[in-house]
């Protein structure tokens, strides 16, 4: 089937972001701080697919990820950032006034507050929200980051070119 | 097929708005957190499995290891009136490359060893004095 080829390579390609990002060095003295280079591959799974295989996309590049580059307690962290994020970048798109950059930063920050929430939850202690406002601004400011990203690949590859190429025979 | 189109445009003026109200509100956060931490604490306190395993002061310099299963999990130092994180064995070591702490309400976090150190003051955070 061709959707499970075109998934395949949104999840390879998401698991490359990763990859690249494990090995960048991005400590800022404060924890929970990370690019989401993989969710430029989300978002556009998300345009470019639709809902159900971009959260396939995401689930599946959390735990390869976490197993591969990662350990096997930050997927925890990761899952409910990523599915917080994923929740909020889908109700942000349906509201058709919207555009991706909004999208993006809106999955940025929800992933950051995903992850307080959960490493809140699991010490039991809810004095890490000391660092909810920085975690929101850099979520904020990599989700536009990224959101620019996705949306230049975007504007030059449109969604109804990919499309039209689904439709072909195989 | 032009609202499809038109959403993978460039930024429109309900984006830049949303974008404005967000950066708002996180700078708006905080300044209101700052207001609300101080730099006077006077206490460590480091906390096990959300229990409380000690508390140390801030005055004092030392270096306190913290035992877990029978290992040494992770090591803090106390020095200079502030607390950091300075080995520990979890797999990302987020926590040792965290800031020295010395405010109320900051923390320093190993979640896989689920440590949380955090500081207490005397003072309640953000108010100097209740009148009643």
């Amino acid at each position: 089937m061709k959707q499970t080829a075109q998934l395949s390579l949104f999840l390879a390609l998401a698991l490359i972001c990763s990859y690249i990002e494990s090995l960048l060095p991005f400590h800022f003295g404060i924890p929970g701080i990370k690019l989401g280079l993989a969710n430029i591959v989300v978002l556009l799974a998300l345009y470019y697919m639709g809902a159900k295989y971009a959260l396939a996309v995401s689930v599946m590049r959390i735990l390869l990820a976490g197993l591969l580059f990662g350990n096997l307690f930050s997927i925890l962290y990761s899952l409910a950032g990523g599915l917080f994020s994923f929740a909020c970048m889908v109700l942000l798109k349906r509201c058709e006034k919207f555009k991706v950059i909004s999208v993006s930063t809106a999955g940025g920050i929800a992933h950051n507050l995903g992850q307080i929430l959960m490493a809140a939850a699991v010490v039991e202690n809810s004095r890490l929200f000391y660092y909810f406002p920085v975690l929101f601004l850099a979520g904020a400011v990599t989700g536009i980051l990224i959101g620019t990203v996705a949306q230049e690949m975007l504007l030059r590859l449109p969604v109804e070119r990919m499309q039209t190429y689904r439709k072909e025979k195989p | 097929m032009n609202k499809s189109r038109s959403a993978q445009r460039r930024l429109a003026k309900a984006d830049l708005v949303l974008l404005a109200v967000l950066l708002l509100f996180g700078v708006l956060a905080f300044f209101a957190v700052r207001m609300l931490t101080q730099k006077n604490g006077t206490d460590v306190e480091v906390l096990l499995h959300g229990e409380i395993y000690g508390t140390y002061p801030l005055s004092e310099e030392q270096k306190i290891p913290i035992h877990q299963n029978g290992t040494v999990t992770n090591t803090l130092q106390i020095a200079d009136g502030t607390v950091k994180m300075i080995q520990a064995d979890c797999p990302d070591k987020l926590c040792v490359h965290q800031n020295a702490i010395a405010g109320q309400g900051e923390t320093i976090v190993c979640l896989p060893n689920q440590v949380v150190v955090q500081i207490l003051g005397t003072k309640e955070p953000g108010l100097d004095s209740i009148s009643r």
